[in-house]
């Protein structure tokens, strides 16, 4: 690598995650003041884990994550396997644009357009909303995920399943299922990350006792930061970084042993 | 069409009736007939986008015909979905299920036959020893050498024991050396279980190999149908001439028919004999083998013209003859003998026996 590369690099690196690594190094600050650096201390992580509502928030998020990432699991799988396999159907243009579009839209108007939806048929805010909406923004990452693997899968072997007097179910549970698990996996914890991660669209559609994790955070932060909300912060980029090590692993080996 | 009879007098295994299949505007597959015997071995042969591998995606039920029927026996297989069809298929690809051993693979389609445990596992054992894999069954595909996973796909494909096998470019992705071994050994096993073999293939000289008759398609249509050698010596028109092996073609008018059968054909190197079907006046080509010209001396009759090219090629040496009218001629011999060999540059004759000119439509 030559030395404006190593620089460039080095630059880029840092402007991504300088911010990061001076949250997570004063998580173990020992000083009541944010910006004073009181010696290395893992007080702020005993205070998190005494705090009741703190934790229920991440009870709520984990949950939530859970439920909308399964949910978007099965349908983006379904999307996928819709639009690679049958064909060029009527609408079929449309229907790749509609599913790939609440990727790009701002999520104000997805958390908007989603309130009104639930105020709109009477659904009491709660976690329920917070799964739907979930789910919602996160069935087209699923399916673009899933369809990507669909992609490089052999048709022939689904076509020498059947040959050998696999009906449809048996094709599909003992062929094709097992074969893109990787990618349903790797969907479904990119699902995951990505409701643990949501402010915005939270904001809108929860409502009473289902505040999830960032919102508590962001509700905290703008009464002045402390310390303890960094300890917080400093285990959710661990557990999201987790997840998506473990995403990128699934993706990357389906790929080299197919 | 001179459409010759399958080898058994008895009723046909299958039977494909003006079978229409059209990709869009495309008519992939036109109106093909096609009967075939009981433990016979078949090649569809022709060049890629003929439509052979659709052919044999049709008789599997990957694909539905436009128009037209296909008979198992006495069953009409035409609606049937591939799962309900008694007939297999060995696939390009090998298709095998990566995530599978080799003996799951093989026991994949045993399921739902009315074998227990113990009669599958023994299918299982019997298949491996037809395709010399023994000890393999507990491997995965992807461990497998090339010729191993064809012989696995093979076995996989016989595992549900069909009268009818349809095997798509089975030896394709062998290199050279493992195809011819493997030719032999496919022969070996199909004449052993009776079984009828419909083979998809690019390459003439393995459909010779193999086949008992072959099928030559065309953009579509099934052109010629019948034993390896009546096809090569005895082509129906210059596309299959030009598929089955090396060809002159010489173009020429056609004259009256002769006793004997032989009809004379006036071309810009001078008149041939050769033998055929058509109007006196029309225009036509004569077809002759290079291994079927004779090359001789000045003085031996014939056309004369001058050799341009000649080539040992081990077994035999291939000739080029420069003609007067600025065509050229294609001629091979067993390597000369004591005889005096012609050398480059030098005038020669090029003769060609009566029995070896092929009249053909232009």
């Amino acid at each position: 690598m030559s030395l404006f590369a190593r620089t460039a690099l080095a630059l880029a690196l840092t402007f991504l995650y300088a911010p990061i690594l001076v949250l997570v190094a004063y998580s173990f600050n020992a000083s009541k003041l944010v910006t004073v650096w009181g010696g290395f201390s893992t007080r702020w992580y005993g205070v998190l884990f005494a705090d009741g509502p703190l934790i229920a928030s991440a009870l709520v998020s984990l949950k939530v994550a859970a439920l909308s990432a399964a949910i978007a699991g099965v349908l983006g799988t379904c999307a996928a396997l819709a639009l690679d396999r049958h064909g060029r159907f009527r609408g079929r243009g449309a229907y790749t644009g509609l599913l790939y579009a609440p990727m790009v839209m701002p999520e104000v108007i997805t958390g908007l357009s989603l309130l009104l939806l639930f105020v709109g048929i009477g659904l009491d805010r709660g976690i329920a909303t917070l799964v739907i909406a979930h789910a919602t923004f996160a069935t087209g990452f699923v399916a673009v995920v899933v369809g990507a693997r669909l992609k490089g899968l052999d048709r022939s072997l689904e076509e020498a399943a059947a040959d050998l007097g696999a009906g449809p179910a048996r094709v599909f549970f003992g062929i094709t299922l097992p074969l893109i698990a990787p990618s349903v996996v790797a969907g479904f914890l990119l699902a995951f990350t990505l409701s643990l991660d949501d402010l915005v669209i939270a904001s809108f559609v929860s409502g009473p006792g289902a505040t999830t994790l960032p919102m508590r955070i962001y509700s905290q932060v703008r009464l002045g930061v402390n310390p303890e909300i960094n300890a917080a912060s400093t285990l959710m980029i661990a557990a999201v970084g987790l997840v998506v090590l473990a995403a990128s692993w699934l993706t990357g080996r389906k790929a080299s042993a197919a | 069409m001179p459409d010759s009879a399958p080898p058994t007098a008895s009723a046909p295994l299958l039977r494909l009736e003006r079978v229409i299949k059209h990709f869009g505007a495309h008519r992939a597959v036109d109106a093909v007939s096609l009967d075939l015997a009981g433990g016979e071995f078949f090649c569809l042969l022709g060049p890629s986008g003929c439509g052979k591998s659709t052919l044999l995606r049709l008789v599997a039920g990957f694909e539905a015909p436009d128009s037209g029927t296909i008979r198992l026996g006495e069953a009409d297989l035409t609606a049937l979905p591939p799962h309900r069809r008694p007939v297999n298929m060995m696939f390009q690809s090998y298709a095998l299920f990566p995530h599978m051993s080799v003996a799951a693979n093989l026991a994949y389609g045993l399921k739902g036959l009315g074998l227990n445990r113990a009669q599958s596992a023994e299918r299982v054992t019997d298949l491996l020893r037809l395709v010399r894999l023994e000890g393999f069954e507990g491997r995965r595909p992807g461990t497998l050498s090339g010729g191993q996973r064809q012989r696995v796909a093979l076995a996989r494909a016989l595992a549900r024991q069909p009268r009818l096998l349809l095997l798509d470019e089975p030896l394709g992705a062998l290199d050279r050396a493992l195809r011819e071994e493997t030719q032999a050994e496919l022969r070996a096993i199909q004449r052993r279980l009776g079984t009828s073999f419909v083979v998809v293939t690019h390459d003439a000289e393995e459909a010779m190999a193999l086949a008992d008759r072959i099928g030559v398609m065309e953009g579509g249509r099934l052109v010629q149908v019948g034993p390896p050698r009546e096809l090569y010596e005895r082509p129906a028109s210059r596309f299959v001439a030009g598929l089955l092996g090396d060809v002159n073609l010489i173009a020429g008018r056609l004259g009256p028919t002769e006793p004997g059968g032989v009809r004379s054909v006036e071309t810009a190197l001078g008149t041939l004999c050769a033998s055929g079907a058509g109007e006196a006046g029309a225009s036509v080509v004569v077809a002759i083998r290079p291994e079927r010209m004779v090359i001789g001396g000045v003085s031996a009759g014939g056309l004369t013209g001058k050799l341009s090219e000649a080539t040992f090629l081990g077994d035999r040496v291939r000739y080029r003859v420069a003609m007067a009218d600025g065509t050229s001629l294609r001629a091979s011999a067993a390597l000369p003998g004591a005889g005096p060999a012609p050398s480059v540059g030098e005038a020669v004759t090029v003769t060609v026996p009566a029995d070896a000119a092929r009249v053909l439509p232009a």
